[in-house]
């Protein structure tokens, strides 16, 4: 291991950024020690009115659906047997990876008793829709784990356990392909129980599809924002020839998407709840325009797309949608019924950005250490053997 | 044979017995609150005119049980739904999905458990009526079989149709279930969700979750047959390349 010289490399420059990240990282520990000392009431806004706020709203709900360029990403590379965007398969899985991770960890904080998490395994009950998403995250999450296997693997010349993975590959990806569209899909399934609680504006038989898809959407804007962040991290160059038709589909899985919700919107007889301008139907607009119309239209243009900056903005604006979406199903649209406004405490939101914090940090790691880019590692690291 | 409550909002005088008395039987800490909590398991508010009692309905197809992902929420043949703070790992989807919002939770504690009206599970199974029904002063709150109470339901709304609403309460909301109410107003004015379906809501995840078997064979095939396609495509590509177009199939023999 030589990460004291990757520390080094870094060319650390303690500024604005830092002081940021430290005082986010002490009151992250402060909140934490909250949390588990003096109960969910003592840090959070949730109550028997409202109990699944932020952490089950963004950190699960998008957290997990962020991920999802990892499977879109691996059935294209090794099903659909496009190998010209192999290059970028091992950042997706990493995020997607870290994804899942962030998850499991926002969901320690979440449950009220965390350290029984493994009783899904042993306690089932099928006809829950929350089991069916405790089983997905275990499973996908290790099937990830061992995606990323080789990568660490090569990296210590341990060529034996990598070749035996690369072996599996196709079995692996399709293993994870169908846990993801279960997952996705669950997520969605979760809001099915419902139907007199959840605004019709959001509220539809169809949520598991509509969930599957703006997931596949999302997460290729997730991979081609991520393509640019490394860039701009590492100074590498925007893979523009790849990204450019992962635009193209991010363009498909979104209209696929738009149509479904205007459709199921429609089957609802809502289309008067946005014309009323309403608060659901103001949050509505914005989750729509940022998050379908806006990224649709200008990526439907050749020139914009292969345009780097509007390109990353589009997908920028894609994945902003996609999380509004989630914040709207498991937020907005469940207000009216609940009767109350759920507004998440200052806690809350620094357990949440405390949890993406660490997980950048560990991404930006794990590129400075591992054969990641096509480039290798961000070091100077002892090329490995060729992937198959 | 399954058991229940009947709540007759027109005899009820508000005293507050059944509140006190389930405190009492389930060892619930605190004073009566206003409103249900997980310390709370029942209370009487006044509105309208009358008094409305709050408790856990007791569905027949419970949407708790059927989101609990560890099984700690069961429904128990003699009707009580029951729950148990052993498996119970604190997801709070049996607070999320309840069509009558009854379950609540521990926000307050930090290894919390869910609190919900049980029915007097361990009465019940001992042939006794609940805590509540047996303080009731004026029979407000009557103990029995199911088919029994719906049977007086119907004839005390017959008998005095001037009075009732004729409507049973619990007869059909979500899917049935074992605490029945009768009211001269309206329930919705009572604060009791008026706009439940018939369907249990548990049959619309049903409806999804019994089909992912299927679903899991179908998606299997289909990727491992694309995978099939494209790797057989690029192998004949390879061939053909490899022999200039003309004589593949020779060079591979």
């Amino acid at each position: 291991m030589n990460t004291p010289l990757a520390l080094e490399q870094r060319r650390f420059r303690p500024g604005f950024w830092t002081a940021v990240f430290g005082i986010l990282f002490v009151a992250f520990c402060g909140v934490t020690f909250l949390r588990f000392s003096k109960g969910l009431g003592a840090v959070t806004h949730l109550s028997d009115q409202f109990p699944w706020g932020l952490w089950i709203g963004f950190d699960l709900l998008c957290g997990v659906g962020l991920a999802a360029g990892a499977f879109t990403l691996t059935a294209i590379v090794h099903l659909f047997n496009l190998k010209r965007f192999e290059p970028i398969v091992r950042p997706t899985i990493l995020t997607g990876f870290l994804g899942y991770a962030f998850v499991i960890l926002a969901l320690l904080f979440d449950l009220g008793q965390p350290w029984r998490i493994w009783h899904a395994i042993i306690y089932w009950n099928p006809h829950s829709v929350m089991f069916e998403v405790a089983w997905c995250v275990m499973l996908y999450t290790t099937v990830l784990a061992v995606e990323f296997s080789p990568v660490v693997f090569e990296r210590f010349g341990w060529h034996a356990p990598a070749r035996f993975i690369h072996g599996l590959i196709t079995p692996l990806v399709i293993l994870g392909v169908i846990l993801s569209t279960l997952h996705q899909s669950s997520l969605g399934s979760l809001y099915l129980i419902v139907p007199t609680k959840l605004h019709p504006l959001w509220y539809s038989p169809m949520l598991p599809l509509h969930f599957f898809i703006s997931a596949i959407g999302a997460g290729i804007g997730m991979v081609i924002l991520e393509s640019h962040l490394s860039r701009r991290a590492f100074h590498r160059h925007l893979e523009m020839d790849l990204l450019e038709p992962l635009a193209r589909g991010m363009v498909v899985a979104l209209g696929i998407y738009g149509l479904l919700r205007l459709e199921a919107i429609h089957r609802n007889g809502s289309f008067a709840s946005i014309l009323a301008f309403g608060y659901e139907g103001r949050m509505f607009l914005l989750e729509f325009t940022i998050g379908v119309i806006l990224p649709v239209a200008l990526m439907s243009f050749r020139r914009l797309r292969t345009h780097p900056d509007w390109l990353v903005g589009s997908a920028f604006l894609a994945v902003l949608g996609f999380v509004a979406n989630r914040l709207n199903v498991s937020i907005t649209g469940m207000e009216r019924a609940a009767g109350v406004r759920y507004i998440p405490s200052a806690m809350e939101i620094i357990v949440s950005l405390g949890l993406v914090a660490i997980g950048m940090a560990v991404f930006a790691f794990a590129v400075r250490t591992f054969h990641i880019f096509p480039e290798g590692a961000v070091q100077p690291a002892p090329r490995p053997p060729g992937r198959s | 044979m399954s058991v229940g409550l009947l709540f007759d909002t027109t005899r009820c005088i508000g005293c507050g017995a059944c509140s006190s008395a389930c405190k009492e039987q389930n060892k619930l800490p605190g004073p009566v609150e206003e409103v249900t909590t997980a310390y709370t398991w029942t209370t009487v508010q006044p509105r309208e005119g009358v008094n409305v009692r709050k408790l856990c309905m007791h569905c027949a197809v419970p949407t708790c049980v059927s989101v609990c992902p560890v099984g700690a929420l069961q429904k128990t043949p003699e009707g009580p739904v029951v729950y148990d703070g052993e498996k119970c790992m604190g997801c709070r989807y049996c607070i999320m999905a309840c069509p009558f919002d009854v379950p609540k939770y521990q926000w307050d504690r930090p290894v919390p458990v869910v609190g919900k009206c049980i029915l007097c599970a361990g009465r019940v199974k001992e042939g006794k009526p609940t805590a509540c029904a047996e303080a009731c002063p004026v029979e407000a709150t009557i103990f029995g079989k199911r088919e029994d109470l719906i049977w007086e339901a119907r004839t005390r709304i017959r008998k005095e149709p001037d009075k009732y609403l004729n409507h049973v309460y619990g007869l059909s909301e979500a899917g049935g279930t074992s605490v029945l109410m009768v009211s001269g107003v309206p329930f919705e004015k009572l604060g009791l969700k008026a706009d439940l379906p018939n369907e249990p809501p548990a049959m619309k995840t049903w409806q999804v979750l019994s089909n992912i078997p299927d679903f899991v064979g179908v998606w299997a095939v289909f990727l491992y047959g694309v995978h099939w396609i494209t790797a057989r495509r690029e192998d004949v590509a390879k061939v053909e390349n490899h022999g200039n177009g003309r004589s593949s199939k020779e060079d591979r023999s």
